[in-house]
């Protein structure tokens, strides 16, 4: 096969590969068992895309009370259970440092309701006319909330063999006198004993309506915080919002990369064209190392994306300055493209290492939102190193040994 | 090729910033920076109002709640948004406030609402100052290392330039101070850096080349050779950040207009801080080679 042959079957490789990524990540592709999902459906949208519910808890110990790591996740996993019964699709809740909790409810409308459903603390009592405690909601092993046969709401709780005991025990005791239900300090209901309670059930009457009754079975099934946690940051961003903010961004998005391809262009001609092909497999990579980190794509994370898109081109532009330069100086194009890209290589990685640095400082000491665009950088940078690099240097060298283009006008010289 | 003399004006572009920096200090001592909740703590409450309404009667009606701040904020393509930020708020409070709104404007929506406790911003901000100042003495290190300790310690004055102009803009400015700033100067740092190291790089090679001319005339030569890469650099950059600003919605429109300004001032210190900097810690009158 000729140079010339073998050029040509290069880049047509090339740009086969890019026009297969891009089918993969618009359309999705199946081959035997494996399957990849559109990059649509498979990359993560965060809570101020999608709209829902952030809730950063922390713990306070009352007096003389301390924190141990084991209350921190007897806690989370309290959360997580009131949570499972908000029905929320793919729910958060993880311990963020020392004592705090971070929740995130993707798509919950009602933040009234979620928070107070994390929050309450859910301290079941059952106490007797004389003030003492007879049993608590540790006792308690099933709530449900049903209706009685007046069709009003309750709640109807089974207690275990201890709570059955205990219970037996007080209602003989304090027969035709008020047991109170206090929840939280407060009490919901104070029904009279009217018959000596054997089979461990006991209800909780005076509830106003069945999903009131829900509320509070899932709370008491949920069973109690074993520590104070207070709300100490919560967003809730409204999903008309999220998807508004999404939409303008990926309008921007496209408006920049087009911006930003159609300068290279009117700059560079041919260079810039191949540096614009090399952008897309920029834009690709990035998307696919995304989907497989399993990243959450936030606001500031497209922003960043964006900006990213528009310094990604730099090391290109440094190139090819080189090798204007160099072809100003008389070489040929094939020794001009060689050694602009030769001399342009210690200032690429010169240039991108301190970036990078700056950004996993930005890594390792940022939280949240913040970590995420540190990531969203360093994807960045290290992708636009290889496709800047590599992919426009492949595709430059062999169109230049195709001899289809001769003209060093066409070259931006 | 036409060389600008441009570390012989030095003290003129040092005045140029000094000046910016100086009236953003001036600011942020008489008016201070205007922190967000995230560092306040604090409720902002967003509301889509869903017709015209008048800001100013928004005004009266949070007025009449006696909250000890509140400041309204139209937003939105169509001016129809408003934003409402105050003092940590109760659920009661909260509740009230909407209820307020929605019988005013029947068809207003709560759409985002947040509230940050001020706990939680005082760590941002140390950790963001840690953060800072490590990403600096890390860019040093490499710097120094790669080239020499004198031009480390130009790129980092460089930085500084930059934090310190982009602070001024938000105290001049008065705009919120969040989280989202903290990333945007993390950013601009990132950026200006890389395009210092490419003027460094040449004069690096220049350096070698030009053996006889003085540190002023390989800066000067360095910069021009460079020109048109960092000015074709910086208009990609703020391309595709100005289709953002312009296109990307209203949560990310201070974050973004800090960023071309970042980005505006990074490429400045490159070529009229770090490059004479450089040049007078190299001693400017005696020649490379000497």
């Amino acid at each position: 096969m000729s140079l010339r042959a073998r050029s040509l079957l290069k880049i047509a490789v090339i740009l086969l590969i890019g026009f297969f990524l891009a089918y993969m990540l618009y359309f999705g592709i199946k081959i035997g068992p494996y399957q990849v999902a559109p990059a649509k459906k498979a990359i993560k949208l965060g809570l101020d895309l999608q709209g829902g519910i952030y809730v950063l808890l922390e713990a306070k110990p009352k007096p003389g009370e301390t924190i141990t790591d084991e209350k921190m996740n007897a806690a989370k996993e309290v959360i997580a259970r009131r949570v499972d019964q908000l029905g929320v699709a793919e729910p958060v809740v993880v311990r963020q440092g020392e004592n705090r909790i971070r929740v995130e409810l993707p798509g919950v409308k009602d933040s009234q309701k979620a928070l107070e459903v994390i929050g309450k603390t859910a301290s079941l009592q059952f106490i007797g006319p004389d003030q003492k405690v007879i049993l608590t909601g540790d006792n308690v092993s099933d709530a449900k909330a049903v209706y009685d046969n007046l069709n009003r709401p309750l709640v109807s709780l089974k207690l275990d063999s201890e709570g059955a005991k205990k219970f037996e025990e007080a209602t003989k005791k304090f027969l035709n006198k008020p047991i109170a239900i206090v929840l939280d300090g407060e009490i919901i209901s104070a029904p009279v004993v009217m018959a000596v309670i054997t089979n461990g059930e006991a209800v909780i009457e005076g509830i106003s309506s069945i999903d009131e009754a829900a509320q509070l079975a899932a709370l008491i099934r949920g069973g109690a915080l074993p520590i104070d946690l207070e709300q100490r940051e919560i967003r809730s961003v409204g999903p008309t919002l999220g998807a508004d903010s999404l939409a303008k961004s990926l309008r921007a998005g496209i408006v920049g990369v087009f911006l930003v391809m159609a300068f290279m262009i009117l700059y560079y001609r041919i260079p810039g064209l191949i540096a614009d092909i090399a952008l897309m497999f920029y834009i690709m990579l990035t998307l696919i190392v995304f989907i497989m980190l399993d990243a959450t794509l936030t606001l500031p994370g497209i922003a960043g994306f964006i900006l990213s898109v528009g310094m990604a081109v730099d090391a290109n532009v440094l190139i090819f300055e080189r090798f204007k330069e160099e072809l100003r100086s008389g070489k040929t194009l094939r020794a001009a493209m060689d050694s602009g890209f030769y001399r342009a290589l210690t200032t690429i990685i010169d240039s991108n290492l301190t970036t990078i640095i700056a950004a996993l400082v930005l890594f390792y000491f940022g939280t949240g939102p913040i970590k995420g665009f540190a990531v969203t950088l360093i994807i960045g940078n290290i992708a636009s190193l290889f496709t800047a690099i590599v992919v426009t240097r492949i595709l430059l060298v062999n169109l230049i040994n195709t001899r289809l283009i001769t003209n060093k006008k066409l070259f931006s010289a | 090729m036409r060389v600008y003399r441009i570390m012989e004006r030095k003290w003129l572009w040092f005045g140029i910033s000094l000046a910016v920096i100086a009236l953003g200090l001036f600011y942020l001592v008489t008016r201070g920076l205007n922190w967000g909740i995230d560092f306040t703590g604090g409720d902002i409450l967003h509301y889509n109002i869903g017709q015209p309404y008048s800001l100013d009667e928004a005004k009266k009606l949070m007025e009449s709640f006696n909250l000890r701040t509140v400041e309204v904020r139209e937003a939105g393509d169509d001016r129809q948004e408003l934003i409402v930020r105050t003092v940590v708020l109760t659920a009661d409070q909260q509740k009230k406030i909407t209820e307020a709104i929605r019988q005013k404007w029947p068809q207003a929506q709560l759409i985002r609402a947040e509230r940050v406790d001020a706990v939680i911003g005082k760590e941002l901000q140390r950790q963001a100052l840690i953060a800072l100042i490590i990403a600096n003495i890390g860019v040093l290190i490499y710097v120094a290392f790669r080239f020499e300790f004198k031009s480390g310690v130009a790129a980092i004055l460089a930085l500084v330039h930059d934090v310190l102009v982009m602070i001024s803009f938000y105290a001049i400015f008065y705009i919120p101070v969040d989280t989202t700033f903290i990333a945007a100067i993390l950013t601009v740092v990132g950026y200006s850096i890389n395009d210092t190291i490419v003027i460094f790089d040449r004069i690096r090679e220049n350096l070698k080349i030009m053996g006889k001319a003085s540190f002023n005339e390989i800066a000067n030569t360095s910069i021009v050779q460079t020109l048109a890469r960092s000015i074709n650099t910086s208009i990609t950059t703020l391309l595709s950040i100005i289709a953002l600003y312009f296109l990307g919605g209203e949560t990310i429109k201070d974050f973004t207009l800090a960023l071309i300004v970042g980005i505006m001032s990074g490429v400045y210190s490159t070529i009229f801080i770090a490059s004479p900097l450089w040049s007078m810690f190299r001693g400017q009158h005696r020649t490379a080679r000497a």
